[in-house]
């Protein structure tokens, strides 16, 4: 704090005191400063993510007709519900599994990356990231064109070598493994920057250390890289699961839950059941069940993350 | 307008809503009316047809009822693509806003029926113009007795069949043309378009490598014609008061062997199909037989014209319990929150009478149904072509003896639209056609399905 504020904040009451006065002193904390601030995020905090959760709370405890109150009733309908547990399943299987993939593949890239020269460096970089920043439903339209039924390029590709046609989306396994290989292929460009970038930040030194004493590549991974970038790797690995368990274009474009349910995750289930069957409650319930899920998540994930950096402190 | 509207838009809106918020309810409410301006303004929200001409019908028609009672009617069209209509109508249910006059998909009405102003009486004056409204539309229009919203002409379709006339000949041996020429009476054979005529054919196009294009997955288009068949044994898996039928019910049994013995003929991806692929099957030539509405065969005439030059729309096949066709209709509502409800009123049903509906037809090459079974003689299926008279059959026609149906009716609405949005008759022949469960797992399955649906209410 510069030497002026301070004593500005520190200054005796002076002829300026009174209802003025005080209003000039609150605005020269430091914390009325930073609440005005941070106002704006605030507000859109409580707006677009702290009401619409309430309300979604609020939702769920309301009959169908939404004209009373049902208490934990659309929870119970949903335990008793057996294509509900199947959503539960393919959701965790969904998420754990893209999540997983995404962070072998994108920490193989980030290694590749990272020891490519500068110059080149840039332009691979650049490339590896276009998935990424493609918006969503529109990659993944041009991945339904190529798992189409009747015109899919892949199928057009197999059949040039003699191979029988996959139905990509209309057997359930195939669907699964099709859903999930659109999310890595969205999801691995971040991680594989989010990696570069600790990758970058190890020392060089602990690198040549561990080379004066002999250390092999695999060694040098296994003590070296990976204690560095554990932080990265969870804090990373948390987020993609949040979203990753909440995704909803992949599937709806590609599948729309079927068949018979065996691709349906919280989101598309939840449309499904929400919007569609005009069963609100119902459908604001089975958005919350990820809730203590992700919450039990983060709060392990986190957890180690406060843990490593009070013992690096 | 009648003079007695007019003095009842005057009296009740005599501003437009926004001006009087602007300048305060009373002065807003004793303003005189500046002669020659408009003084309602209505505000629609139309669906956005797949037809484009069929948006230019919409808008020329409330423009010209407003220009006739001076009233400005504001005309929106909402798309279906991602369902956007039915967040919209979600959002302006949940915020008691937006527009005076919505279009609601099928079920929409009834999920919403007590926020949607009563229209006995324009139905009533329509009814005793045009005569009784197809069955279909009245069971998901009128709800507790009451109709809580118009049949809409535009967006309103029918599922019959869309036969290739040359594939069906060559591998099926059944000349479809001459079966159901494009006149008021059936042809030679058309008794025996039966399912079971249907399921030989089917297997017949199968093994030559035409198979029929009908999907099996969680879209409308496979759940309405899946609908389709089960009505025509009989198969009800709800009654009307919510009661599950599904136990020892020898009807339902019947149509899901058809089902799965017609399912066992199908491409081996219908299970992933949605409302746009059985097009593409019959438009890449690949399929000789798709239930649809007359779209499929405009796409083709457009891109593949000599696919569309085959394409012949005939009845769907009957079974014991008579002829269904898949209907799938849209609706006119009023939201009770509108200030011009009357006003409103007459616009629809303006837009609801013969010469309106004609204009609405026409413009979408047919596609638009009108739902009084009056209106099916518009001249425009006798005429459009090639091959001319092709959707002659698509509308109901008295020789067809057919009813028009909607997947799990005659159950409450209310549960029903919970079991078609989840397509659980379409899951339930996947169990036992691709998953190779037996009929009564598969059975059991949808027993407890439709339990959890009711557990709601």
């Amino acid at each position: 704090m510069p030497d002026s504020m301070t004593a500005a904040v520190s200054a005796p009451r002076g002829p300026e005191s009174g209802a003025g006065g005080g209003l000039r002193r609150l605005a020269r904390r430091r914390s009325t400063i930073a609440f005005l601030m941070t106002l704006p995020l605030i507000c859109v905090i409580v707006g677009l993510v702290a009401y619409p959760a309430v309300y979604a709370v609020y939702l769920s405890t309301l009959n169908r007709r939404m004209d009373e109150f049902a208490g934990l009733l659309q929870f119970e309908i949903l335990v008793d519900n057996e294509t509900f547990w199947l959503v539960v399943w393919q959701s965790c299987l969904f998420a754990i599994s893209a999540v997983l993939a995404k962070a072998l593949i994108g920490f193989w890239l980030a290694h590749m990356l990272h020891h490519i020269p500068t110059k080149g460096q840039r332009k691979w970089r650049g490339m590896l990231l276009i998935p990424w920043v493609i918006p969503p439903a529109l990659s993944t339209l041009g991945w339904w064109w190529m798992y189409d039924p009747t015109y899919s390029s892949l199928n057009w590709i197999l059949a040039i070598f003699a191979v029988p046609a996959v139905p990509w989306l209309g057997e359930p396994w195939w669907a699964r493994i099709s859903v999930i290989l659109v999310n890595v292929w969205y999801g691995a460009p971040f991680f594989m920057i989010m990696y570069l970038a600790a990758l970058k930040s190890v020392p060089e030194q602990l690198y040549e250390a561990a080379a004066i004493d002999g250390a092999t590549s695999w060694q040098r991974l296994r003590h070296i890289t990976l204690p560095m970038m554990q932080n990265i790797i969870s804090i990373t690995v948390l987020f993609s699961l949040i979203v990753t368990f909440a995704n909803y274009d992949i599937v709806r474009v590609l599948t729309n839950g079927g068949p018979r349910d065996l691709t349906h995750v919280f989101a598309t289930y939840a449309f499904q059941v929400g919007i569609l069957s005009g069963n609100i409650p119902r459908g604001a319930a089975v958005s919350l069940f990820m809730l203590p899920a992700l919450a039990v998540f983060a709060y392990f994930i986190l957890r180690g993350v406060n843990r490593r950096n009070r013992e690096m402190a | 307008m009648s003079e007695n509207v007019n003095a009842t838009s005057c009296n009740d809106v005599s501003l437009p809503r926004r001006a009087a918020l602007l300048g305060g309810a009373a002065t807003a409410l004793t303003a005189p009316a500046v002669f020659g301006q408009p003084t309602t303004n209505i505000r629609c929200g139309f669906w956005d047809h797949w037809v484009p001409a069929g948006n230019d019908a919409l808008r020329r028609l409330c423009a010209q009822w407003g220009e006739r009672n001076r009233a400005t009617v504001g005309v929106d069209f909402i798309t279906s693509v991602g369902n956007q209509n039915l967040l919209t109508i979600a959002a302006q249910a949940q915020s008691r806003s937006g527009h005076d006059i919505l279009s609601f998909p099928a079920w929409e009405p009834a999920v919403h029926a007590r926020m949607l102003v009563n229209v006995d009486d324009v139905m009533g004056r329509l009814t005793a113009k045009y005569g009784a409204v197809t069955p279909a539309a009245e069971y998901l229009g009128k709800q507790d007795g009451r109709w809580v919203a118009i049949p809409a002409v535009s967006g309103t379709q029918m599922k019959p069949a869309c036969v290739r006339i040359d594939l069906m000949q060559q591998h099926a041996g059944i000349d479809i043309r001459a079966m159901w020429p494009a006149e008021n009476r059936a042809g030679p054979g058309a008794d025996t378009w039966n399912w079971e005529t249907f399921a030989v054919a089917a297997e017949k196009c199968n093994r030559a490598g035409f198979a029929f294009g009908l999907p099996m997955g969680s879209f409308t288009d496979a759940v309405d014609w899946v609908g389709a068949l089960f009505a025509s044994y009989g198969a009800n898996v709800m009654d009307e008061r919510g009661g599950i039928t599904v136990r020892g019910n020898a009807k339902l049994r019947a149509a899901v062997e058809m089902c799965v013995r017609i399912a066992r003929q199908l491409p081996n991806d219908v299970w992933a199909w949605d409302d746009a692929s059985n097009n593409r099957a019959l438009i890449s030539g690949r399929s000789a037989l798709v239930f649809n509405p007359p779209s499929a065969w405009v796409s083709a005439r457009r891109d593949q014209p000599a696919v569309g030059a085959q394409c012949w729309t005939v009845p769907v096949p009957s079974g014991p319990e008579g002829r269904f066709v898949g209907y799938l209709p849209y609706f006119w509502g009023i939201w009770n929150f509108s200030r011009v409800q009357g006003p409103a009123k007459e616009l629809l049903e303006f837009l609801s009478d013969r010469a309106s509906a004609e204009v609405q037809t026409n413009t979408s090459a047919g596609y638009d149904i009108p739902p009084f079974l009056s209106m099916n003689d518009f001249p425009v299926w006798a005429n459009e072509g090639p091959p001319v008279g092709t959707v002659f059959n698509y509308p109901i026609k008295a020789h067809h003896n057919a009813r028009t149906s909607v997947a799990f009716a005659p159950a409450p609405p209310a549960m029903a639209v919970q079991a078609y949005n989840q397509a659980l008759n379409t899951k339930l022949i996947a169990r036992i056609a691709q998953a190779n469960e037996t009929v009564d797992q598969a059975l059991g399955w949808l027993e407890r399905e439709l339990n959890t649906i009711r557990r709601g209410g």
